[in-house]
């Protein structure tokens, strides 16, 4: 039986997964105490769960636990990682470098220390939405003290070369900040052997509660942050706060099933995507957005030529999918991660985001290829661009009032 | 976001959706908008001797609420002379449909829609 709509956002959150959701009740509940209460058995019992969860987490990416800092979430530990640095080296330099498909916490945290003085690149990718490396190396200065690229695109799913830029970074001694948000039990994150410094983590993207993250902070060699957060020194200092156990709870088991059912998890939902790209690519004038090969399984980003974004996702209510458009918004811009990708924008506007994940089952996808086929058909029939295309027409050499 | 329950009508079940041959006698066509801002649509009316519209189509490349303001506009034009066509507003429109203020430019460009089809109507007259 289909539930509806079915849901194909997973790159905008995942449910919690109910063994994770069974683990965190008692603390909520029975073992309610504070972590940092010393005094007496509640918190004792409760920093033992947050220790043993941050356990977890550290195992999954393959580090130390003492390097695994708890947040609120993935925007919180990409301010933290990209302000502490920044304002703690800032003796040695002022220049920073991301690029320009990162998420808006990593972007709008480089422009707040641009704002405050630091100077800022901001490096176009490659079609696929890779970074060139050659123009990542040619943009470190004597004076850049951090690099920020993530993981995995939110929007179109493609993986970074960490390890590269990971030796790149340590070669010239610059800080490499890593967005994992979207990575975590969908690629393998060995810390032992990439060459990042800092790590942002979610838990809610990975089948665990909202408002909980962590950041990993290397400590060989070691790396240095100011405190965003200021009050009782929790977390060594560097981001203080009561923490909340049963969040920090779910977390850590998240993160945990992560870490043994990654494998099998990615063989089922690649063969899933593969069907869902097969069926949907029938359609003509239809493009793939980011690398093909360079890429999660997760996420299917295609953009439908000639048809709106906007319209097609009230045309497919039945699923829960993300569009690239912005015409829900005011801007009218449309996604700047595909305008990056050198996507033009009626492209851009035609595009829809397909995550799938850990519920996702063949019959879900069997009836959304059959949904997009009926409705990318009837919205296509009331495009007049699909009638110049059908006509000939290059769209790009009329003349259009731009409004 | 949530629709009127007249934009889900008209997206639902948009009327009067299809062209006209451009040079048939009467046909005129208006293009107004663009792919890289999310909506184009294109009207085409078919306006008799005495100068009274008498059929209108319309195809829109655009969001929800750019397609139900031109299926709109497409019902409103029919059995209007020309000038009565030139005074629908986009207020009116906007107000029809209940568009929120982010889709007030959709009403827009359907006026717009409206003036360029009439001026492309008048260009041929001349002709």
């Amino acid at each position: 039986m289909l539930k509806f709509p079915i849901y194909l956002d997973y790159s905008a959150t995942t449910p919690v997964d109910p063994r994770v959701a069974a683990k965190m009740i008692p603390w909520l509940t029975e073992h309610f105490g504070n972590p940092a209460s010393r005094s007496h058995a509640y918190g004792w019992d409760a920093e033992q769960a947050v220790e043993d969860a941050r356990e977890q987490v550290a195992a999954l990416v393959n580090a130390d636990a003492k390097e695994i800092i708890w947040t609120s979430g993935a925007t919180e530990s990409n301010n933290l990682a990209i302000k502490g640095a920044a304002h703690f080296y800032q003796g040695k330099g002022k220049h920073l470098i991301t690029l320009k498909t990162e998420h808006k916490a990593v972007l709008d945290t480089v422009r707040e220390l641009e704002r405050e003085g630091f100077e800022a690149t901001y490096l176009d990718v490659k079609e696929n939405g890779l970074v060139d490396l050659e123009v990542l190396k040619a943009a470190i200065r004597p004076d850049t003290i951090l690099v920020s690229v993530m993981f995995v695109n939110n929007e179109v799913g493609v993986v970074q070369p960490i390890a590269e830029i990971g030796e790149i970074c340590r070669d010239k001694g610059v800080i490499f900040h890593v967005d994992a948000a979207q990575a975590t039990g969908k690629v393998d994150i060995d810390l032992a052997q990439l060459k990042v410094d800092l790590m942002s983590f979610s838990a809610h993207k990975t089948y665990g509660p909202k408002g909980v993250g962590a950041l990993y902070v290397r400590r060989k060699p070691r790396v240095r942050l100011e405190a965003q957060m200021h009050g009782g020194g929790h977390e060594r200092g560097m981001r203080s706060g009561t923490l909340a156990p049963h969040q920090i709870v779910g977390m850590g088991e998240a993160f945990r099933l992560a870490r043994e059912e990654m494998a099998s998890e990615n063989v089922r939902v690649r063969a899933l995507r593969d069907k869902l790209l097969n069926g949907l690519t029938e359609l003509e004038a239809t493009f793939v957005n980011g690398d093909t090969e360079q890429r999660v399984p997760h996420n299917l980003n295609i953009s439908f030529a000639y048809v709106e974004g906007e319209s097609l996702i009230m045309a497919v209510k039945d699923i829960a999918v993300s569009s690239g458009s912005a015409c829900t918004s005011a801007s009218l811009e449309p996604s700047y991660v595909l305008r990056a990708l050198g996507r033009n924008d009626e492209l851009a506007h035609s595009s829809i985001r397909f995550s799938i994940g850990r519920f996702t089952t063949e019959e879900e996808v069997d009836f959304t290829i059959d949904l997009l086929h009926k409705k990318i058909h009837k919205l296509r029939e009331l495009s007049p661009l699909w009638d110049m295309y059908k006509e000939g027409i290059d769209l790009d050499t009329v003349q259009w009032a731009a409004h | 976001m949530a629709y009127s329950d007249k934009v889900l009508d008209h997206y639902e079940n948009p009327r009067n959706v299809g062209s006209f041959a451009k040079d048939d006698e009467g046909v005129a066509t208006g293009m107004v908008g663009a792919p890289a801002c999310g909506d184009v649509m294109k009207l085409q009316i078919k306006v008799g001797r005495d100068g009274v519209i008498e059929d209108a189509k319309f195809k829109t490349y655009g969001c929800g609420s750019a397609i139900a303001s031109s299926s709109l506009v497409t019902e409103w034009v029919k059995g209007k002379t020309i000038d009565q066509a030139l005074d629908i507003k986009n207020t009116q429109i906007a107000e029809e449909l209940a568009l929120p203020p982010v889709k007030i430019h959709c009403s827009i460009l359907a006026e717009d829609a409206i003036k360029a089809a009439v001026a492309d109507y008048r260009k041929k007259q001349q002709a």
